[in-house]
């Protein structure tokens, strides 16, 4: 946790240009999940109302390498912390797989599931929520070290938990206390040094540091970086903050509706994002360096999860839809760059590349003759 | 890094808490709960009643100026004597005496007793029970929340004294029924009443504790639990039960009074403890009979007694709800 | 113009509480001009939300403004008694929160709410007011407006709520806008169209804004000058791209470098140690000492005031002794003024 040795960064530039990594350590496949969101059985009855389907997550596939770290955004109700939910088994799958080393992990029961949760374990995004206020620090964090029997005896637990608390640069003392003693960037140290407990090889993170000031944020991002380096730790990172999955990503997904729009290498996709909604996002990352670029919000809303537009699900608030795109769901084609990108527009080049997306001169008249 | 952290260390580090009782003890003087029962006279003079109240229950053998149950001990010459203060009062009787010539004050004193002891042992009863259910309602969900919800909605639908009152019959007739069961009266009785008050006072818990766990289920601490795979069991024994425990202590302290009430009133309607051996609510129904024969103070004494316990515990029970809901602060 | 729209002077928010009074805002002094667009940043529990609730009266008990004024248009406003300044709120103040569900009354259509808004201010009928209405939800952005006037807020998506909010804010084209965080509970996409929305309503209003949030990236895009809030004071106080390009407080200069930025290839980002301290707890002298890597003797003593520095005022003693234009010129004029009597400084830090 000291200083960052050279070669390791040596070795670790070239790896945002993918394919420098390991085999891939999970894999999913054709991943859904639907939530029943319907009105009670007899009000349904009563008030001839149709089953609700929430399609959270509607067939996603991506890899992540062995030491990668994979980013996912998307805007809130996307699916992105279903998919986090999916992976560590919190909910089981409607369809599809999961497979961690080899192992299919998807829907298997808690028993079956034990020996992977060892090696697989996730970063929570409220560090107010995610520790037991009634429980001190030291057994927060011995609990997974207690429930792996990872130790011989308490002597020993007690001495991993002292070392824990050190990694994530915390006081071995600060384990007497209780969760509300600390700050937050204090508990999601703590959550992390949890997280930590059980020696895991892949971490779920889901916006670990969306409720944390900037600052504190800056140290929990590089802490993680540490330990990622320190321990080998493969991450899946998720974030609706596109700058800090930027910064710490080596691939990243790009999630609208429950669907993988585009995946690529971290670098390829913000400097020639192909997919107009990550076009979109893209354009919608403050500028920091007051060069007194105007920006051109992109105008609509995310539309209601229950009932998705048809065909691809961007096409309303997609300047360069037509009728293909209102019909049929686009599947994900390989691009240049080693990405994935799942569009029409793109497939058949109507779509202008360029590394900002490109304002249509009149995106109202562009769109109104697509709609003709 | 390792020395930046520790600089950040020293802005927020308190001093390292010492675990053990006296830590205990200090954390609770120096916390809101204690503050606020400070500045309230009132809850102070609540607070003080019942610990008399308890100190009286626990310790009555001793305080107690006569034995009531010792029959030895009673004499028809000091029957239905008035208070001390009154003519023909005496002073070994400071609240007079009853049809049988026992001391009031003493009865009284040993009817608290009886009258906390069922009081607490049917919270407890209920406690254990409701939340044992709100936990696996809230947490299981599904059909079996819906079956436990349904069963509490339909007992609530019935007045808790009714419940109580079947429960009790029930129960008695089982033994009427089953001679062969020894057991003697005043066992059966006390038996028969904390069973019946309990059963008839789950529901509250197990619907307080179903909505907090509810809340606390889908909070963080608990899906890491589960990512860490500690068996749903423990969750909830572990995790979530220690988090809900906050609003049961109030509901716990109100319906002790509540439980005292319903006892006092099964008592008084004579399904309650024998006369051989009174509690409150037996000692007022004994009463009642002398009322308009001009013994008042058998009756109004021990009415009085149950009036300011239950008066005092309702108070302490409204503090203490007032205290842990921050909102109200 | 003589007087700025806004001056606020010394003000102090405090909370009393039964361990002794809290300083929340602690004598803090800015001005808004006619027109302008005042960002206020700061991390959680600075006191930027403190002092736009302070501004606009509506400080939650225990909180009390415990020193200082607050003047607009040269008039004291923050002494008035809660009726006059229920007036001055709707009419020159108007107000924006974080959370669009909360600031909109869900039992009435917010047609009925902004035409109460505007006939409470002004002498308009029932049926003009209404077609202001209509004319406000178009000037924000929402489709429709004929229709959706009779809508509840609940019908409305987040984004078309907090648009809501803003016609409601603006409804009567008051002097000054106080919004806190109103981007902060919006999706990405939905936050563009929100900030794009109030500068331009703003500019063509020629109204005032005190922008309250955490976001720099917000304060850049909207922001004509900014506060940098830290424990309650202010640290820095200049036009936009000099804070940010150019920022002279360490605290100011650490928090951009902390900053993530897409394009900016980093393996660690800069750091601030520690964590803001607790009201409870500020240290003596400047209250960013414990976690400053410049911090030195004086610092641990005496709390620093606003100095001019170029344009901006920054609250820190190494623009006082080293006469310095920027961070980097005060880092190197402290580090060796530090090399000649490095022993001195150490002994006045333990001090």
């Amino acid at each position: 946790m000291s200083d960052v040795p050279g070669s390791a960064l040596a070795e670790k530039a070239p790896a945002r240009t993918d394919g420098r990594f390991g085999h891939a350590m999970l894999k999913v496949e054709g991943l859904k999940r639907y939530f029943d969101v319907s009105a009670p059985w007899l009000n349904r009855v009563l008030e001839k109302q149709p089953k609700q389907i929430l399609k959270a997550v509607d067939g996603i596939d991506f890899e992540i390498a062995r030491g990668e770290t994979f980013g996912l955004v998307g805007e809130s109700g996307c699916g992105k912390s279903t998919v986090a939910r999916l992976i560590v088994g919190l909910y089981g799958p409607t369809d599809g797989s999961i497979t961690l080393e080899g192992n299919n992990i998807a829907g298997l029961s808690r028993k079956e599931m034990a020996p992977m949760r060892r090696r697989l374990q996730m970063i929570f995004q409220d560090p107010y929520a995610s520790l037991n206020p009634r429980w001190r620090v030291r057994d927060i964090i011995a609990e997974p070290i207690r429930a792996f029997n990872l130790t011989s005896g308490n002597t020993e637990t007690a001495e991993r938990v002292a070392e824990l608390l050190t990694f994530v640069g915390l006081n071995p003392r600060d384990g007497e206390k209780f969760p509300h003693e600390f700050s937050g960037g204090q508990r999601q140290r703590i959550s992390i040094a949890r997280a930590l407990a059980s020696k895991p090889e892949f971490l779920v993170c889901d916006e670990p540091t969306s409720a944390l000031d900037v600052s504190v944020q800056a140290q929990i991002l590089n802490l993680m970086k540490d330990l990622q380096r320190e321990f080998a730790l493969t991450y899946l990172f998720i974030s609706h903050n596109l700058a800090v999955v930027y910064h710490i990503s080596d691939r990243v997904g790009v999630m609208y509706l429950g669907k993988l729009v585009e995946v690529a290498p971290s670098k390829t996709l913000f400097t020639t994002p192909r997919h107009p909604y990550t076009r979109m996002l893209l354009d919608t990352i403050p500028d920091l360096d007051m060069t007194g670029r105007e920006r051109m919000p992109v105008g609509g809303e995310v539309p209601n999860p229950i009932t998705p537009p048809p065909g691809c699900a961007f096409h309303p608030r997609c300047p360069f839809a037509n009728d293909r795109c209102k019909s049929e769901a686009p599947q994900p084609i390989a691009v240049d760059g080693g990405g994935l990108v799942a569009c029409h527009g793109v497939e058949e080049g109507r779509v202008p590349q360029g590394p900002i997306l490109a304002t249509p001169a009149k995106p109202d008249g562009l769109a109104a003759s697509v709609h003709e | 890094m390792a020395d930046q952290v520790d600089k950040s260390q020293g802005i927020v580090s308190a001093p390292v808490p010492k675990s053990g009782f006296l830590d205990m003890m200090r954390r609770f003087f120096d916390s809101d709960v204690w503050h606020s029962f400070k500045s309230s006279p009132i809850t102070i003079f609540a607070g003080v009643i019942t610990l008399i109240y308890f100190i009286l229950a626990i310790f009555g053998p001793w305080i107690a100026p006569h034995d009531p149950f010792d029959l030895a001990g009673l004499s028809l010459m000091d029957s239905l004597l008035p208070p001390a203060w009154m003519e023909y009062g005496e002073a070994r009787f400071p609240l007079g005496t009853d049809d049988q010539g026992r001391d009031l004050l003493s009865a009284i004193i040993y009817g608290s007793r009886v009258s906390l002891f069922i009081g607490f042992a049917s919270v407890i009863l209920a406690m254990v029970m409701g939340i044992a259910l709100g936990l696996i309602s809230g947490f299981v969900g599904g059909a079996v929340d819906a079956f436990i919800m349904r069963a509490a909605e339909i007992q609530l639908s019935f007045p808790s004294i009714l419940i109580a009152l079947l429960i009790n019959g029930i129960i008695i007739g089982y033994f009427k029924t089953h001679p062969e069961w020894q057991v003697d009266q005043v066992t059966l009785a006390y038996f028969v009443l904390v069973l019946s008050i309990g059963l008839s006072n789950w529901v509250q818990y197990a619907r307080t504790v179903r909505g907090s766990t509810l809340v606390e289920r889908n909070k963080e601490y608990v899906q890491a639990a589960h990512v860490i795979g500690i068996h749903p069991i423990m969750i909830m024994w572990r995790h979530i039960l220690p988090n809900v425990l906050g609003p049961v202590l109030v509901i716990a302290t109100i319906q002790l009074a509540l439980a005292i009430i319903t006892e006092a009133t099964l008592s008084f309607l004579g399904v309650g403890v024998p006369p051989t051996e009174p509690s409150l609510g037996t000692l007022i129904r004994v009463g009642n009979d002398y009322l308009f024969s001009g013994e008042w103070w058998i009756t109004i004494f021990p009415g009085a007694a149950l009036a300011i316990l239950v008066l005092a515990v309702n108070l302490l029970g409204d503090w203490l709800r007032d205290a842990l809901n921050p909102k109200l602060r | 113009m003589a007087d700025p729209l806004l001056q606020v002077r010394n003000l102090v928010v405090e909370f009393p509480t039964r361990r002794g009074t809290l300083t929340a805002v602690d004598n803090i002094s800015f001005d808004i001009a006619e027109g302008e667009v005042l960002g206020v940043v700061g991390e959680s529990g600075a006191g930027k939300s403190l002092t736009g609730a302070a501004i606009i009266g509506l400080l939650e008990p225990p909180g009390q403004v415990g020193a200082g004024e607050i003047l607009l248009e040269g008039r004291r406003i923050d002494n008035l008694p809660y009726e006059q300044m229920r007036r001055i709120r709707g009419k020159q103040i108007g107000a924006i929160f974080q959370d669009p569900l909360t600031s909109l009354n869900p039992l009435y259509s917010v047609g009925r709410q902004l035409t109460e808004t505007i006939m409470t201010h002004t002498d308009m009928t029932p049926t003009k007011a209404r077609e202001r209405a209509i004319e406000l939800l178009t000037e924000v952005g929402i489709p429709a407006p004929a229709r959706r006037v009779d809508q509840y807020p609940h019908q409305f998506s987040g984004g078309m709520r907090q648009r809501v909010v803003i016609a409601l804010a603006l409804a009567v084209n008051p002097r000054l806008v106080v919004a806190d965080e109103p981007t902060t509970a919006l999706d990405v996409s939905i936050q563009a169209q929100i900030i794009a929305l109030l500068k331009k309503l703003c500019r063509d209003h020629g109204t005032a804004v005190m922008l309250v949030t955490h976001d720099m990236g917000v304060i850049a895009e909207t922001a004509d000058r900014v506060a940098v809030m830290y424990a309650g004071r202010i640290a820095e106080i200049g036009p936009v791209r000099e804070v940010i390009k150019n920022a002279k407080h360490p605290y100011t200069h650490g928090l951009m470098g902390s900053i993530p930025a897409v394009g900016h290839d980093a393996e660690r980002l800069e750091q601030i140690p520690g964590s803001m301290p607790r009201l409870t707890d500020i240290p003596q002298g400047c209250a960013f000492n414990p976690r400053c890597p410049q911090a030195h003797g004086r610092c641990f003593r005496d709390r620093p005031e606003p100095l001019p520095v170029e344009d901006s005022r920054v609250a820190c003693w190494l623009y006082d002794e080293a006469n310095a234009l920027s961070y980097e010129d005060a880092k190197r004029a402290v580090a060796a003024k530090e090399q000649v009597s490095e022993a001195q400084l150490e002994e006045q830090a333990n001090v």
